[in-house]
């Protein structure tokens, strides 16, 4: 069996910051192996365990290439990045711009399952596993918590709302979108971690993958990025841990709880 | 122009955010003085849409076919009907279930899509507010194309009411049964030993204790006070808390008199899940969110905080 995982590289941002443009400035952003994604790549791991291969796929300048190989380290066999010009100027990936590519990357790959994060902690558009399945014309499964897999179906179970979850049998081949929760990533070894900074990441160009200059044109366009305007009415307590918690206390005590 | 808003029910009920997709839609189709069709697909579709024959609703278009949420039927049906409907907007809810099909049908009718819409303007061409970054910045979109696709956040707009005088006509959409793959067959609640719901003091801990271990001082907190642990879905992932304490929108939504959220940065996903009476936040990053929804905080080391607290009120 053979597994595309789909593994972004999200961006925090420092408590301080400053916009440059339509970004936050380098300089303010920690990036790492999204944590949704870590998941999905930890299932596709545990499931290929005895027989199988799980191939990775990021869309993603050079510099992602370290986020790449933390997913080599934990347990991926092979990597592929996409990157070229055209994808550089669009100033957004959305959703399905992103699904167009991973489609051309199935098709060359011809895996038997996909798995994609739900979202990515920093743009959580969280679409573009229901857009791939759709544009493969697979069945789809979203927000897996819980999978079961037979020969022609898969059994998930999907969090919904309110504590309540869903099953749900899909059939094969079929994109599924995991939740974090699922299972527990694994840590990477320093063994791991070495063997996957030597480790080749292929790369290739929308070209390469077979997609015309038409083929990948976004009518959307991002056109401001700025930090909202705080609407917090809280109060808020400065001075030493004692001072500000003699304050709570204080709080605590006049909303008659603590009686 | 016209509006199409794909309305959400689950188990029998209309969701409160299909409500809240009617007040968004009609401001949009009044920016250019257009026309908002509803639509409401599967179950009991003509009692959800006298609920949903509100002021402002112009056409609601019902489609018998399923009981439940199914994806298929819904992306199936929704795209037959914008194809008829020919709106220049689509929305719909951004819930696990809208996303489970919204942008299935962005494909299929070549419809660029953005998710989780926080503010919608359309003048010439649809502009998107959204969020990034878990809310430390805000984005604007604007999208040259028609149909355009968004949903939109649950909580934000506010609900549409009183009583309209939509039309009402059954939609026959064509639904090709080989191409449903995925079968709902059943639900099951969460359920647990402990229900934050009827807790009246909860101290809710987030990914800000680090680990396992510290949890002791939270403890320490909840003894001091009486009051129930909650927890932030990262804490609950790592098995730190069980999963009948989680809070928002996967967990539970919780009316407690105090809420004392611990190391909680307050994503939407957490806080959409809070309706206290008084609610402090800890957290050492002056910029959290958490801020923006707490009548009383501390910007300061939990560590530290925490202890003190309890000291305090011991």
């Amino acid at each position: 069996m053979k597994i595309l995982v789909t593994v972004t590289e999200a961006a925090t941002v420092d408590t301080v910051f400053e916009i440059d443009g339509l970004g936050v400035d380098d300089r303010y952003l920690s990036t790492d192996l999204n944590e949704w994604d870590a998941y999905a790549l930890e299932e596709a791991v545990q499931l290929t365990e005895e027989a199988g291969e799980v191939v990775t796929v990021t869309i993603g300048p050079d510099s992602v290439e370290e986020t790449v190989r933390q997913a080599l380290a934990k347990g991926a066999d092979r990597a592929i990045r996409i990157w070229d010009d055209r994808l550089a100027a669009h100033s957004v990936l959305d959703p399905l711009t992103k699904a167009a590519v991973l489609e051309a990357v199935v098709a060359d790959e011809q895996p038997d399952l996909v798995f994609t994060g739900v979202q990515s902690a920093d743009d959580r558009f969280g679409a573009t596993g229901t857009a791939l399945a759709s544009r493969l014309d697979w069945a789809w499964g979203t927000v897996v918590n819980d999978l079961q897999l037979d020969t022609t179906v898969a059994h998930v179970t999907r969090e919904l709302e309110g504590s309540l979850e869903e099953l749900t049998d899909t059939r094969r081949p079929a994109v599924l979108t995991i939740q974090t929760g699922i299972n527990e990533p694994r840590f990477a070894s320093l063994q791991d971690i070495t063997r996957a900074q030597q480790a080749d990441i292929t790369v290739k160009s929308l070209t390469e993958l077979g997609l015309s200059e038409d083929a990948l044109v976004s009518s959307i366009e991002q056109t401001a990025l700025y930090e909202p305007e705080s609407e917090s009415e809280a109060t808020v307590f400065d001075g030493s841990p004692e001072e500000t918690a003699a304050e709570l206390a204080t709080v605590i005590e006049e909303t008659g709880v603590a009686q | 122009m016209t509006v199409l808003a794909v309305t959400e029910h689950r188990r029998g009920e209309l969701r409160p955010v299909s409500m809240e997709l009617l007040s968004v839609g009609r401001e949009l189709a009044d920016a250019t003085e257009g026309d908002l069709h509803v639509a409401v697909i599967s179950g009991d579709v003509e009692g959800y849409a006298d609920r949903l024959n509100c002021e402002g609703v112009d056409t609601i278009h019902t489609v018998a076919d399923g009981e439940e949420f199914n994806h298929d039927i819904y992306t199936q049906a929704v795209t037959q009907l914008a194809e008829t409907v020919e709106p220049t907007v689509l929305l719909a809810p951004d819930t696990v279930n809208g996303l489970d099909y919204v942008p299935a049908v962005a494909d299929r009718l070549d419809a660029p899509l953005l998710t989780d819409a926080i503010e919608l303007t359309y003048d010439e061409e649809l502009t998107i507010t959204r969020e990034r970054y878990e809310g430390k910045v805000e984005t604007t979109f604007d999208i040259d194309a028609s149909p355009a696709a968004a949903t939109i956040r649950p909580g934000v707009w506010p609900r549409a009411n009183g009583t309209g005088s939509a039309e009402i006509t059954a939609f026959d959409a064509t639904i090709d049964e080989s191409a449903v793959r995925s079968n709902v067959t059943g639900y099951q609640e969460l359920g647990g030993e402990v229900d934050v719901t009827e807790a009246d003091v909860l101290v809710a801990v987030g990914r800000g204790i680090e680990s396992e271990d510290n949890l002791e001082i939270v403890r320490n907190l909840a003894d001091a006070l009486d009051a129930t642990i909650a927890a932030s879905r990262p804490v609950i992932d790592n098995g730190w808390v069980s999963a009948d304490r989680q809070v928002g929108q996967s967990g539970k939504t919780v009316t407690p008199d105090l809420y004392i959220a611990v190391g909680i940065s307050g994503t939407v996903q957490h806080v959409s899940g809070v309706r206290a009476e008084t609610f402090i936040a800890i957290n050492d990053d002056p910029n959290a969110p958490i801020f923006e929804v707490a009548d009383y905080g501390v910007v300061d080391d939990l560590f530290e905080v925490v202890p003190a607290l309890t000291e305090q009120l011991s």
